[in-house]
């Protein structure tokens, strides 16, 4: 362990790669750390955005999605309702057209058989004058008029 | 590891072969007489030393050139990690921006400086001295002279140059942060009191501080560095101590693999550590230099 004036040289060589190192490597590594520190800063800033924004949409499309589901609810109430609304108004239709029909078929009804007793009636009289026009051509004959009032009660019943 | 006999000559002994490894090649050819001559430099030093700080310059400039704040490729993902471990251990110690761009650097450089450095411990001990022994004999030169240490943080000039350097940059950030009156009212008040008959004592406590901060420094890295190295040269003197298929030579080699295994991979921990710990203390040093006390 002498000592000499390598010593000396050392320092020098020592000081002049410093200086080399602080000049012309320590800035541009420095520069370029800093600068991919700013961007994975920005990127995991935009990711974050991203995040929020992605979680925004899911939130209104959820929104969306639900008040479509109101809607077509209320839609199709309303439309259930309209419907059967329908069918009762056609069924109370329905039973008007019977009970007219029903009305109609009585009344026509009651006309025939009015009409069906107005004929036998006019019938029985015109047999009542047949068998009166009878006895009295024949003159008083006790069998001809048993026979003849037989036959017309026959007739009348 | 190559066992350590010399090219023409006999074996040397376990103290001449250590004692060879353990000599720099200065430019004087010859092993330092006196302990301190700065009429010397050590080439092997300072060889390995800058074309290793240009290999680290090299690499994080060009990390530096291809950075883009894009998706980062795996080498520009390490260099990167690097550059983020030192400039949060620069935060944490170093409360002025302005100061952090020149000391930041500083310590990414001295962190991957020292570890290319230290790292020179790992190749086999004699592989880069017995090239550098052929090449100076074919030189027609003694090989005896072929003295060569590839780990230049086992140098004390070497990291005395670089802890001397961090107190430069103390005494510059303490002059500039407090002004020149500022830091030397701090010199003679701290740490005992501001008192005029205390004024001496301060100031002395305050000098040692700053050369044990620094010597310290130094010592601390050059003597694990020394340690580490001069270890793996008496795990290499047992398989130098080839003689043959016999049991004893087996038996060595046998230990020469498994304890230069085993502290070469405690090493690779030693080597990383004693880095990180340089330039945590050059960033504590230069953070007191900001703070007053």
């Amino acid at each position: 362990m002498n000592l000499n004036a390598t010593l000396i040289i050392q320092l020098v060589v020592f000081l002049s790669f410093v200086w080399f190192t602080k000049n012309f490597v320590w800035p541009p590594i420095v520069k370029a750390l800093d600068e991919r520190a700013k961007k994975v800063a920005d990127g995991l800033a935009a990711a974050d955005k991203a995040k929020a924004d992605l979680a925004n949409a899911e939130k209104r499309s959820m929104e969306e999605l639900r008040s479509a589901r109101e809607s077509a609810a209320e839609l199709r109430a309303g439309a259930e309702k309209q419907a059967g609304k329908l069918v009762e108004d056609a069924r109370a239709e329905a039973n008007r057209i019977i009970a007219a029909a029903r009305e109609a078929a009585t009344t026509e009804a009651g006309a025939a058989a009015q009409k069906a007793k107005d004929a036998l009636r006019d019938q029985v009289a015109a047999l009542a004058v047949a068998g009166a026009e009878r006895i009295l051509r024949r003159e008083i004959n006790a069998q001809t008029h048993a026979d003849l009032l037989s036959n017309l009660k026959q007739e009348l019943s | 590891m190559a066992s350590g006999t010399e090219l023409t000559h006999a074996a040397p002994t376990a103290g001449e072969y250590i004692a060879h490894h353990l000599t720099f090649l200065n430019n004087s050819g010859e092993m330092q007489a006196n302990l301190i001559d700065f009429g010397l430099y050590n080439v092997d030093t300072l060889f390995y030393s800058i074309v290793l700080g240009l290999l680290t310059v090299f690499l994080l400039h060009r990390a530096a050139a291809k950075a883009t704040s894009g998706v980062p490729g795996r080498f520009q993902a390490a260099v990167e990690i690097l550059v983020e471990m030192v400039a949060d251990q620069a935060k944490g110690m170093i409360h002025s921006e302005e100061s952090r761009r020149f000391v930041a650097p500083l310590a990414l450089t001295v962190f991957i400086w020292i570890f290319f450095m230290n790292a020179m411990d790992l190749l086999p001990v004699d592989l880069l001295p017995r090239i550098w022994e052929g090449v100076y004999a074919a030189a027609g030169h003694d090989p005896h002279h072929a003295y060569m240490r590839v780990v230049p943080t086992a140098d004390i000039n070497a990291t005395m140059g670089m802890s001397i350097a961090v107190l430069l940059l103390c005494l510059y950030y303490n002059v500039k942060i407090k002004g020149a009156g500022g830091w030397f009212h701090e010199l003679i008040s701290a740490p005992f009191g501001n008192h005029i008959l205390l004024a001496p004592f301060n100031f002395a406590m305050n000098v040692i501080e700053f050369l044990a901060k620094t010597v310290s420094h130094g010592m601390r890295l050059f003597g694990n560095m020394f340690a580490g190295e001069l270890i793996f040269m008496l795990i290499a003197l047992m398989g130098g101590a080839w003689t043959g298929m016999n049991a004893p030579s087996i038996l060595l080699a046998a230990g020469h693999f498994v304890a230069g295994l085993s502290w070469a991979i405690f090493h690779i921990l030693v080597i990383t550590l004693q880095a990180f710990i340089f330039m945590m203390l050059t960033l504590v040093y230069i953070g007191q230099a900001h703070d007053g006390h």
